[in-house]
């Protein structure tokens, strides 16, 4: 269990990078805390898994240092690192049985064998996989074969780590949700610092008490769940979390008020000397539907009704805008839309602009 | 749904049947139709029964051929399957020398065998080969046509050039097709080189290993023509295989009779041999449900 330091961090696979786009991953400067439950999220590509790479070992970063509780690891092999990393495919020792998975690491490490036979019954119990310890693992379902490549990290019990690569890809849809439940009671159990890579929103959101956003190669945003759905600092951010994604409306802001297309909207915060490219955020859950003269007119594309609400796809001065509408609610003919103005942030050159509190 | 029942649909198998009939089911049956009859010539068949099955059972000749082909097997998977296996483990796994290597031990395997045999009779020669004339330079009395050691060893390091490759090619495919991941998991759980090869590597080349061993066991086991070029089965019976013998029967004497109930007892061998190790490997170390276990 430590702190992970991430000092400077840069990494480019090119031996010379020169410009930024070289980089897979852009400069990132942060302190990861012990026992923190963090997830990695972004699109394929966006250098996620760079990072986890440089985090385990795997790849040496071209800038940097990686830091665990204050002591440099840049250079040390994962085998040196005393972390565990669970894969995206359940890595799992095909002609040794449950327990003997289990106690590989430790075996390896010359650990003595009452002690093996004791953490090895006491993991099995945490993993729940008590009826099947003695069966050869390769003939078990992947949930369990994934619980085992976590257990082998865990018996370690000293762990600085645990990376999880992408876990529950090829994990049937509900064995997911039960095993994304033991991660997390893991964690609260166990209280290893956790970093946990996914695409997925959802698993994010539920595993991580600080979610880091990333896009082509940069952080940007690491926040609670709430700060991202409130206050994405970024408009990938706004657009990635969330479903349907934030509305982002090109827009010109002069006193209070955001000018989209020949629609004006007042602004509740104070923006002062705004130039580059400006847009207007705001999530579909805040923008609710109205009829005739009122609020801004809207032409309606499509509703999805999707149980519990739906969602409306429509065209506001020519830009897309989604809105989310109460199960139930209808759709008049003549709609316009009202966007919650204390729900609306800022964004010049796609970051986020805080205003000042309105006069 | 109701199906039509049509005695026509029978013609469709029919192709299949007369390719069958005629690649497999006349040939073997004429081999069987021999193996029970004797002849004085003039296409004059007498009933044999099972006397040639129990001739050549009892014969030393086909008892000696028998232990010359299990011995040369037995040489050659010892040699072949842990060198095919090492030289995988030390190909590259990537860049431009994959190539370069697979096509090089691609090359063996697809020189024709009597050509094989032919290099190999020119490359052991002790007056031109370059092997043959080396070794003896060297002080070493070998020669492959007069001395029981020296034909054996030539056979069988000719048999190693020859088809090392194709076990080395089975396992580089098997050994390319472990996910990186398995490596990496194995590094953080501080496994060693050892481990890593007994662990993950062995176990995920099993089945690769079950068709190299078969494979080779297969063609070891029918070997001909090489020995047939170098060494005609000499000197004296030393390198005379079961197939050598065999042809020499069939052709040589035209005992018919004799060849074929020997070519049968041989194709059994193969069957047998092959399938108790297929069956054998198939179900080694698979998890049988315990005595009042799950399931």
């Amino acid at each position: 269990m430590a702190e992970i330091t991430l000092d400077k961090l840069a990494h480019s696979y090119l031996p010379a990078p020169k410009t930024d786009a070289d980089f897979a991953l852009k400069e990132i400067d942060h302190v990861w805390s012990d026992g923190g439950a963090y997830a990695l999220l972004g699109p394929s590509g966006c250098g996620k898994t760079t990072l986890l790479n440089i985090i385990s070992g795997l790849l040496v970063p071209s800038k940097g240092n990686v830091l665990f509780d204050g002591k440099d690891v840049t250079e040390l092999q994962p085998e040196d690192r005393n972390i565990a990393q669970v894969f995206q495919f359940p890595v799992i020792y095909d002609t040794m049985t449950v327990r003997e998975n289990l106690a590989f690491p430790l075996v390896n490490r010359g650990v003595a064998t009452d002690e093996i036979t004791k953490r090895v019954n006491d993991m099995i119990g945490i993993l729940d996989l008590g009826a099947k310890a003695d069966r050869k693992a390769r003939d078990l379902t992947a949930d369990e074969k994934q619980k085992i490549s976590l257990g082998r990290g865990l018996v370690r019990y000293d762990v600085n780590a645990i990376l999880f690569d992408e876990p529950l890809t090829v994990i049937d849809p509900h064995m997911k949700w039960q095993l994304r439940t033991k991660l997390k009671e893991l964690h609260r159990q166990l209280g290893h610092t956790m970093i946990y890579v996914t695409h997925d929103q959802t698993e994010a959101l539920t595993f991580a008490d600080k979610v880091v956003v990333m896009f082509e190669g940069e952080v940007v945003q690491i926040g609670t769940p709430e700060e991202l759905f409130d206050e994405p600092a970024h408009t990938f951010v706004g657009y990635f979390i969330g479903s349907p994604g934030m509305n982002i409306l090109p827009c010109d802001v002069s006193g209070g008020v955001a000018r989209v297309g020949s629609q004006d909207i007042p602004l509740n915060k104070g923006y002062s000397g705004l130039t580059g490219k400006i847009e207007l955020g705001i999530r579909p859950e805040f923008v609710s539907l109205g009829a005739g003269k009122n609020g801004m007119p809207i032409q309606v594309k499509s509703v999805e009704d999707i149980g519990r609400f739906k969602i409306v796809h429509a065209q506001l001065e020519g830009y897309p805008v989604s809105a989310m509408l109460p199960e139930g609610s209808s759709v008049p003919a003549d709609a316009t839309a009202y966007f919650d103005t204390s729900r609306i942030n800022l964004y010049r050159d796609s970051h986020l602009v805080r205003g000042e509190a309105a006069s | 749904m109701n199906k039509p029942y049509d005695n026509r649909a029978w013609f469709l198998v029919f192709p299949v049947v007369v390719l069958v009939a005629f690649s497999a089911i006349i040939p073997i049956m004429t081999v069987v139709n021999y193996s029970v009859q004797d002849t004085f010539g003039a296409n004059k068949f007498f009933w044999a029964g099972t006397e040639w099955f129990v001739e050549v059972l009892r014969s030393d000749r086909f008892h000696h051929a028998l232990g010359r082909n299990l011995a040369f097997s037995f040489i050659i998977l010892a040699i072949e399957i842990p060198l095919g296996i090492a030289i995988a483990l030390s190909m590259p796994k990537k860049g431009p020398w994959v190539s370069v290597c697979l096509v090089l031990m691609a090359l063996p395997l697809l020189i024709p065998w009597n050509v094989v045999g032919t290099i190999w009779l020119v490359f052991a020669r002790n007056d031109i080969g370059l092997m043959g004339h080396t070794l003896t330079q060297l002080g070493m009395g070998y020669n492959y046509a007069t001395s029981i050691f020296g034909a054996w060893f030539t056979v069988i390091l000719m048999d190693v050039w020859h088809w090392t490759s194709l076990v080395v090619l089975l396992c580089y495919a098997g050994l390319s097709a472990i996910p990186e991941d398995y490596y990496q998991a194995a590094r953080i759980d501080g496994a060693s080189k050892w481990a890593v090869f007994r662990y993950i590597q062995l176990p995920k080349l099993r089945g690769v290993l079950i068709i190299a061993f078969l494979l080779r066991f297969m063609d070891s086991f029918m070997i001909y023509t090489e020995p047939a070029v170098l060494t005609g089965g000499g000197p004296g019976t030393a390198t005379t295989f079961m197939s050598i013998d065999l042809v020499k029967k069939a052709i040589g004497q035209f005992d018919l009779g004799p060849a074929a109930a020997m070519s049968l007892i041989y194709q059994l061998i193969v069957l047998l041999v092959c399938y108790v190790f297929f069956t054998v490997m198939s179900n080694i170390d698979s998890d049988k449900p315990q005595a009042g276990g799950q399931q």
